[in-house]
């Protein structure tokens, strides 16, 4: 089963092509999606058994002899996104069933869902640098479909200025790519690794370096490029939301690390200095965000910056420690994110607004809602033994490693900043007085309430069973901080 | 020849941030086309030009000019011809509902202060 590691991204866009088929037909868009994810998620489990087993999985398409074809990749830390990716989506497309109504179920909705996860698995699965861009245009063109969708006013304002910053970045990595090519002459990742280890520090080098920061940072959502991100992300319906919050920063996220891992290792102390610095920047801009609103959905949305930022700063210390703590982490933001999104969600159906001001005392009449957004918060803060504490422990303990004191201390204190973002919302939304009206009848609320618990009741086990999720990590950060593992993994049998 | 298509380019990316620093939403997106248009030239000029038959194997040709980059252009044309398509629909779209094509009257959220 050399193809093994296709499957979670040619699953997703087969089904979304036959649902494209019936878009009128609700229910039969609902199961054929339902089916076509559990299919894919099968298939991601099975590749991460491969991939713990075996070791990186490598495929070059039509047998062209690496660096020449395009070659996928599948090492530790994408078959981890994969996986996760997968997750949020299953719970989102069933959180959906109930929240998104059925004009959108009918106007393509579903298939732009897995449309976009073809394009997230790609990216995360690719080991091409221009396949890389072919991937992140197919997310992004199935982005511009979801975030316009339903066509409210707020949505064409926002979704404009997302299109038009997100073809710049598209249009500053072609560029960085073709810069790139002209000083190795080739795009297989594996062959521009050796090949930039060959020509050693340059000038260059360093500028495309930056290049790709920028490019990724864009996507990604870091200090000063995240302007675009609270805008575009509060326009559409809460389940795309989830659904961007939780996977499209990542992706950004993810790609830095690959590139700032892969290629760029050889004058680590000027680009992996500035990563660190714009980290540090990216978590205090966050936390000022996440204190000054009142908007729920605007809370939640600069703690997806706050997390960019404690990812990356792991990734900038290129310690074992720290780049196991941000895989820790990336995995614990992608399910935490989504988990609260969908919490808050039902928070902005039941009393019709996303204003804090306007809500009060859902606790009485919602305990479970309360609690396990409690726990949620909890979780998102890192506090033990929920999911986001290992994270931040491995990335702080990096940091003190690399000595680099002062930068960690910042990591503790936007811990606590997270916490009293999160419980900001809980005291607001959940204690004192009942103000606003229940708009949402208990079946409605049973339906939302499952897919959000369940999502919170998997960052609970992730964060308890995190002893077990070790090895995993240990086998990801070893092939990051070892590139070579990568490299002969592409070239078996070729050189 | 290659500081000639330099300078192309970077005529072209001037351009392009001219129109997309302006106010007009149909503006923005013509600077967008022109911005891929620069991209792709980039792309061209970064393999290497010359090179003096076509990509070809056959006997006696040693001087041939790189494929790649008219490979990328070639996927990259398409992914902005479609991205452009998109967006003008969308920019109509948003004037008729916006009531605007301004840039600067688009700001704000009337939800929230």
């Amino acid at each position: 089963m050399i193809n093994l590691l296709l499957f979670p991204v040619l699953i997703p866009f087969l089904f979304a092509a036959i649902l494209l088929l019936f878009p009128k037909k609700v229910k039969a868009q609902r199961v054929v999606t339902m089916i076509g994810l559990l299919f894919a998620l099968a298939s991601s489990f099975v590749l991460l058994y491969k991939v713990k087993v075996d070791g990186v999985q490598a495929l070059t398409l039509g047998s062209w002899a690496p660096p020449f074809g395009i070659t996928m990749v599948s090492d530790m830390l994408s078959a981890l996104l994969v996986t996760s990716s997968l997750i949020i989506a299953l719970f989102v497309v069933w959180y959906s069933f109930t929240s998104i109504g059925e004009e959108r179920e009918k106007a393509f909705y579903y298939p732009a869902i897995l449309f976009m996860l073809t394009g997230v698995n790609g990216a995360f699965t690719t080991g091409d640098i221009f396949n890389m861009f072919v991937f992140f245009e197919v997310l992004l063109m199935s982005s511009y479909v979801l975030i316009v969708l339903g066509g409210e006013k707020v949505q064409l304002k926002e979704s404009i200025k997302y299109i038009i910053v997100n073809i710049v970045s598209s249009s500053l990595f072609v560029i960085t790519v073709g810069y790139l090519y002209s000083v190795v002459g080739t795009l297989n990742m594996a062959d521009i690794s050796v090949k930039l280890a060959e020509i050693g520090p340059s000038g260059i080098v360093t500028v495309i370096a930056v290049l790709f920061l920028i490019v990724f940072g864009i996507k990604g959502g870091i200090f000063p490029l995240f302007f675009w991100l609270p805008g575009s992300y509060a326009a559409p319906p809460v389940p795309v939301l989830a659904l961007f919050g939780a996977l499209l920063t990542k992706v950004g996220v993810y790609a830095i690390i690959r590139t700032y891992t892969l290629f760029f290792t050889s004058d680590t102390g000027y680009t992996h200095e500035l990563l660190m610095i714009l980290s540090i920047i990216t978590i205090v801009v966050g936390c000022i965000g996440a204190l000054a609103y009142f908007d729920v959905k605007q809370i939640i949305i600069y703690n997806i910056v706050i997390a960019v930022g404690v990812i990356l700063f792991g990734t900038s210390i290129m310690n074992e420690s720290g780049m196991m703590g941000s895989i820790f982490y990336l995995i614990h933001d992608i399910l935490i994110k989504g988990a609260l999104f969908l919490l808050i969600g039902i928070v902005i159906k039941i009393t019709g607004t996303s204003d804090l001001r306007k809500m009060g005392g859902l606790m009485k009449r919602y305990p479970v809602l309360a609690w396990s957004y409690l726990i949620a918060a909890f979780g998102l803060a890192g506090i033990p033994p929920l999911s986001g504490f290992i994270g931040k422990l491995l990335i702080v303990q990096g940091g003190f490693e690399g000595e680099l004191l002062w930068q960690s201390v910042f990591i503790l204190a936007s811990s606590l900043l997270v916490l009293l973002s999160a419980i900001r919302i809980f005291i607001y939304a959940f204690w004192g007085e009942e103000k606003s009206e229940h708009l949402i009848n208990r079946k409605t609320y049973r339906q939302l309430l499952t897919p959000a618990i369940s999502l919170v009741g998997i960052t609970v086990l992730y964060g308890i069973g995190a002893e077990y999720l070790v090895p995993f990590m240990a086998d990801a950060t070893n092939v990051l901080l070892d590139p070579s593992i990568y490299i002969d993994a592409v070239f078996e049998g070729v050189k | 020849m290659e500081i000639l298509m330099s300078i192309l380019i970077g005529f072209l990316f001037m351009a392009a941030v001219y129109l997309i620093l302006s106010r007009s939403l149909l503006r923005i997106i013509i600077g967008t086309g022109l911005l891929s248009h620069g991209t792709h030239l980039l792309l061209l000029t970064m393999g290497g030009l010359g090179g003096e038959s076509a990509p070809v194997l056959a006997d006696g040709i040693t001087d041939y000019v790189d494929p790649l980059p008219q490979a990328l252009i070639l996927t990259a044309i398409v992914i902005s011809f479609g991205v452009t398509a998109f967006s003008l629909v969308l920019a109509y779209r948003a004037y008729k509902v916006v009531g605007t094509d301004n840039m600067d009257l688009m700001k704000g959220n009337e939800d929230n202060d």
